[in-house]
């Protein structure tokens, strides 16, 4: 029951991906095609609330609901290949797949069948992730 | 009264809600917005092997991402399927005659069911688009420590470096299969 919460936070935040359009394959292309504002405004007008809502957060030292401080894991900026690589990696998957891990989720929820092959490859790119990461450059 | 449920948002509606996600979920039980993590965590829960990426408390850790992504699937069937748009999605006329240029005809849901779709998988291109570009997702989320929610939004909301450079190779891997990989796989 104290998981209830992320429960209907997920589905609120599955929801709005819908509605927002942003687990469209079209959508994706329409962006990478420098069509059309779209994708653009999602991610700017999001990012941008993000930083001011963190901003608030850490002046005001804004407390969870059970009163505690609200800490923040800052990602781990001393390796970047990791980054470019893993990132261009995941850049060519969220391309051909028109999704990115949460969209595939919500794509499935639609109805949309065929999206648990995805998701099993996903989960098969992970794996492997995982038993070859001391081999990889980071 | 119902009408704006199936009816889809502008980005300066859905952009902002997306950006509140962030700080609802730090406010709610100080956790990160992040998705791909889940991925691990199912690894982690029903075949970690010996690898030890996947040997730590997934229940402990995870348990609250993997319902929260419970949540994304129920949202995705309320807002794709319940309460679904009935139009095709307003996409820019170039994009669509581009688009049929590569063989796309179908363009009245979410994606082409000329290639998703389970008769699709068995094609060339949706086998690449689903089970390689699948693959690709898994593997490099978890490479680059993040995916779009957990870097682009998250993890730059947070003005992270880290995440501001692999947001970057994100939208250049895109950059690369649109126009120098696909035009050779349809």
């Amino acid at each position: 029951m104290a998981h209830l919460k992320y429960l209907v936070t997920g589905l609120v935040f599955g929801f709005i991906l819908t509605k927002a359009e942003v687990i469209s394959w079209f959508r994706i292309q329409e962006m990478f095609r420098f069509h059309d504002i779209h994708m653009y405004g999602v991610i700017g007008s999001a990012v941008f609330i993000g930083i001011i809502s963190i901003q608030i957060i850490k002046r005001f030292n804004v407390k969870d609901i059970h009163g505690e401080d609200i800490r923040i894991a800052p990602k781990d900026s001393t390796q970047m290949k990791r980054y470019v690589i893993g990132g261009l990696i995941f850049g060519f998957g969220w391309a051909l797949t028109g999704a990115c891990p949460g969209p595939l989720f919500a794509l499935l929820g639609s109805g949309i069948t065929i999206f648990i092959v995805p998701i099993l490859a996903a989960l098969a790119g992970t794996w492997t992730y995982g038993a070859f990461r001391e081999k990889l450059p980071h | 009264m119902t009408e704006w449920l199936s009816q889809p948002w502008p980005w300066y509606i859905a952009g902002p809600l997306v950006g509140l996600m962030v700080p609802w979920l730090l406010y709610i039980g100080n956790k990160p917005l992040g998705i791909s993590s889940s991925l691990r965590h199912t690894c982690a829960a029903c075949f970690p092997g010996r690898i030890a990426f996947f040997q730590y408390d997934w229940k402990s850790e995870g348990l609250w991402n993997l319902i929260f992504v419970v949540g994304v699937f129920i949202g995705g069937f309320l807002g794709g399927s319940l309460f679904s748009n009935p139009d095709p999605i307003a996409l820019s006329a170039t994009t669509v005659t581009e688009l049929r240029g590569l063989g796309i005809s179908d363009f009245s849901g979410f994606v082409p069911s000329d290639f998703f779709s389970w008769s699709g998988l068995t094609t060339m291109p949706g086998f690449i688009m689903l089970v390689i570009g699948g693959f690709f997702v898994g593997f490099g989320a978890r490479y680059a420590g993040g995916c779009t929610s957990g870097h682009a939004i998250s993890g730059i909301s947070n003005l992270q470096l880290a995440s501001l450079v692999a947001a970057i190779a994100f939208f250049a891997g895109g950059l690369i299969v649109t126009h120098f990989i696909y035009p050779f796989i349809f």
